[in-house]
């Protein structure tokens, strides 16, 4: 053992234990020696009736005497030398007696009582969703009749931080979109000799399908995330139950006025992406293909009739709303430790890239016939 | 005066010396040529107004922050220059309880409290569970409360927590970031034996602060007051009354403080019946 300090155990016949060095924490937790003792300590044939002798023992804590303790089978031995001021650690242990830790029962996810939970919940978040849809609609309703007198400060923050400070990534990811779907598109129609049928495919996909569903899951995953979260922090630091105190109700101040907000920007968002990602087509295009710019707008109105815009656009109203109403159920229904934070601000992101998925399969079903 | 914070007391051993600290943030002066020097087995208060930088001062002695110039000391290790390794070390050697108990959320009482031990790698596990429990028991927390999670504990109860986890490791310094705050005068007074049965059991060093009166004076050993951005005295609390500074008359000799030194514990020095009697005419008019 490395130094003359560290805590020593020696077996002297096999009548007396002698203990030495110091039997704290830090010197035990050196190099292993705590496992040595641990077994050594296990191997004292009746630990009850040899002698033990602890006056060898330079300091103690209660770590260590723990360990002696253990070893006693938790009770003190027949024979026993220790210094007097030992003698409170011991006393104080022989005082409390064994504490037993009661683990709770362990569940298998396929067991009744677990299935049973997973349903409660499942009803749970829907009776949850559905009120705060209902709450939401008696909000708008107080809203409309005292518009003076609105959230209007909190609207419009929310579509600063939303709408404008989106700006810049969704037109990163829809420019790069659109040389992307332009390249291969093209290299395709080349093969056709249809070069010129790529401002339909490109025009038409992107305003009714994808500009609307790269702008709501860059959306979902930005805003969406921040809504949760400062709602889940707001629940921790008891903000939430502050402002109801004062009279200021969660629906009113916290949730309308997000989904307002999200309802506005994302259509304007929406425009936004669906713009860039044509401007990247259309550079790829005349990399490509040799289309010029010129040709590709001319050409757009009659390759994409008007109707597929206010779909998309109408889409950006939905897609909005749910990704609002999706983060700020998630947020209130966050409690009060790190954990949850965690899991409901995971929860809320996925959850409102697949709702938003979802309904976009709704739209496609609906307005099969339109636009066409 | 004899509550010079630059004496050093003879024949005793400094675990804590702090020299010339300097604390800046931005334009804002907090501490400037601060020197504190704090025994071993000693009880020391912190006090001062708000703003003056007691947390911060705290922060300095566990390494949380560094001061802008001067030097924190503690066990002999300079904590600013120490290397890693050192100052890991030095961590296992101090526990340190936060105002608000800084308990993790996520984990139950008991692993709160058995993470500490677990952190080191090498005990047994029966161990750190008998070790873990121990511990809540002296904090006055039963097994019972073990496999709760912090967020469905009462105020008082979170303390014991963070104190039980604070003392896991069995430090032979501890910080107490107002201790009492948030307890009722029942479970403070509570908590202000606890910490002096653990003092006594434990051999501590204990650096605390704190705004609550009753705990100063039936703890202290010395009490040393912040303001003017230094240490302006440094003595029993028996004599740190006597002081002469604007802060400290109102501090002390309100009402309120001297209901607590009526309160004193006999053992301790009390200030003379005289300037008591002084101090009584100038609250209450003659």
């Amino acid at each position: 053992m490395a130094s003359p300090t560290s805590p020593t155990l020696q077996l002297e016949g096999t009548h007396t234990v002698r203990a030495a060095g110091r039997w704290q924490v830090g010197a035990l937790t050196q190099g292993g020696i705590v496992q040595i003792l641990h077994a050594k300590l296990k191997s004292v044939p009746d630990a009850g009736t040899v002698h033990w002798d602890l006056s060898q023992i330079e300091a103690l804590d209660t770590i260590g005497a723990q360990l002696l303790w253990n070893a006693w089978r938790r009770k003190r031995p027949s024979q026993l030398t220790m210094p007097a001021q030992y003698e409170t650690f011991f006393q104080r242990l022989e005082e409390t007696g064994t504490l037993h830790l009661k683990k709770p029962p362990k569940r298998h996810w396929y067991s009744l009582a677990a299935l049973h939970d997973v349903k409660a919940n499942i009803v749970d978040h829907a009776l949850d969703f559905i009120t705060l849809i209902g709450q939401l609609m008696l909000d708008l309703g107080r809203f409309l009749a005292d518009w003076r007198r609105g959230p209007w400060r909190e609207i419009s923050a929310s579509i600063f931080h939303t709408g404008y400070q989106a700006l810049g990534i969704t037109a990163l990811v829809g420019f790069l979109i659109g040389v992307v779907l332009s390249y291969l598109s093209a290299q395709q129609l080349h093969q056709f000799g249809g070069d010129v049928y790529l401002v339909n495919i490109l025009g038409m996909s992107v305003i009714r399908e994808l500009g609307p569903l790269l702008a709501a899951i860059l959306v979902a995953g930005r805003s969406g995330s921040a809504i949760t979260a400062q709602l889940g922090v707001m629940r921790v630091t008891e903000e939430l139950d502050a402002m109801l105190v004062m009279g200021m109700q969660h629906g009113y101040r916290l949730i309308m006025p997000r989904v307002i907000a999200l309802a506005i920007s994302m259509p304007l968002l929406i425009v936004w992406t669906d713009a860039m990602a044509l401007l990247g087509g259309m550079a790829a295009a005349r990399t490509e293909l040799g289309l010029t710019l010129k040709y590709f707008v001319q050409n757009l109105p009659d390759a994409v009739p008007l109707a597929n815009y206010w779909i998309g656009l109408g889409k950006g109203v939905v897609f909005g709303g749910l990704i609002a109403l999706v983060a700020c159920h998630f947020g209130l229904r966050i409690k009060a430790n790190t954990e949850s934070l965690g899991q409901g601000t995971t929860l809320s992101v996925v959850t409102a890239i697949t709702i938003v998925i979802l309904a976009d399969a709704v739209f496609a079903i609906i307005f099969t016939d339109v636009g066409f | 005066m004899d509550c010079d914070p630059n004496q050093s007391t003879p024949g005793t051993t400094p675990i804590i010396e702090i020299e010339g600290l300097r604390t800046q943030f931005g334009d804002t002066l907090v501490h400037d040529n601060l020197n504190l020097h704090i025994n071993q087995g000693e009880i020391v208060s912190l006090v001062g107004g708000s703003g003056t930088g007691k947390t911060v001062l705290l922060r300095h002695m566990v390494g949380l922050t560094h001061p802008a110039a001067g030097s924190v000391r503690v066990f002999g290790e300079n904590i600013c220059t120490a290397d890693p390794r050192d100052l890991q070390r030095l961590r296992t050697r101090w526990g340190m309880l936060f105002q608000h108990g800084a308990l993790y959320s996520a984990l139950t009482v008991f692993d709160n409290v058995a993470q500490p031990l677990r952190e080191l790698r090498v005990l047994p596990k029966d161990l750190i569970r008998d070790a873990a429990l121990m511990k809540l028991s002296m904090a006055g927390i039963g097994p019972e409360h073990a496999l709760k999670m912090p967020a469905d504990l009462s105020g008082g109860m979170i303390k014991r927590v963070a104190l039980a986890r604070a003392l896991a490791l069995d430090p032979e310094l501890l910080f107490l970031d107002e201790p009492t705050a948030g307890l009722d005068p029942n479970a403070s007074e509570g908590f202000v034996d606890l910490i002096r049965s653990l003092h006594q059991e434990m051999r501590l060093t204990v650096v605390m602060v704190t705004h609550d009166l009753d705990t100063l004076f039936a703890l202290s050993s010395r009490v040393a007051v912040l303001a003017d951005r230094h240490i302006i005295a440094y003595c029993e609390p028996g004599k740190v009354v006597e002081f002469k500074h604007p802060f400290i008359e109102s501090f002390f000799r309100g009402e309120r403080g001297l209901r607590a030194i009526e309160a004193m514990p006999d053992e301790q020095e009390r200030p003379d019946e005289t300037i008591m009697k002084n101090l009584t005419e100038t609250q209450y008019g003659k």
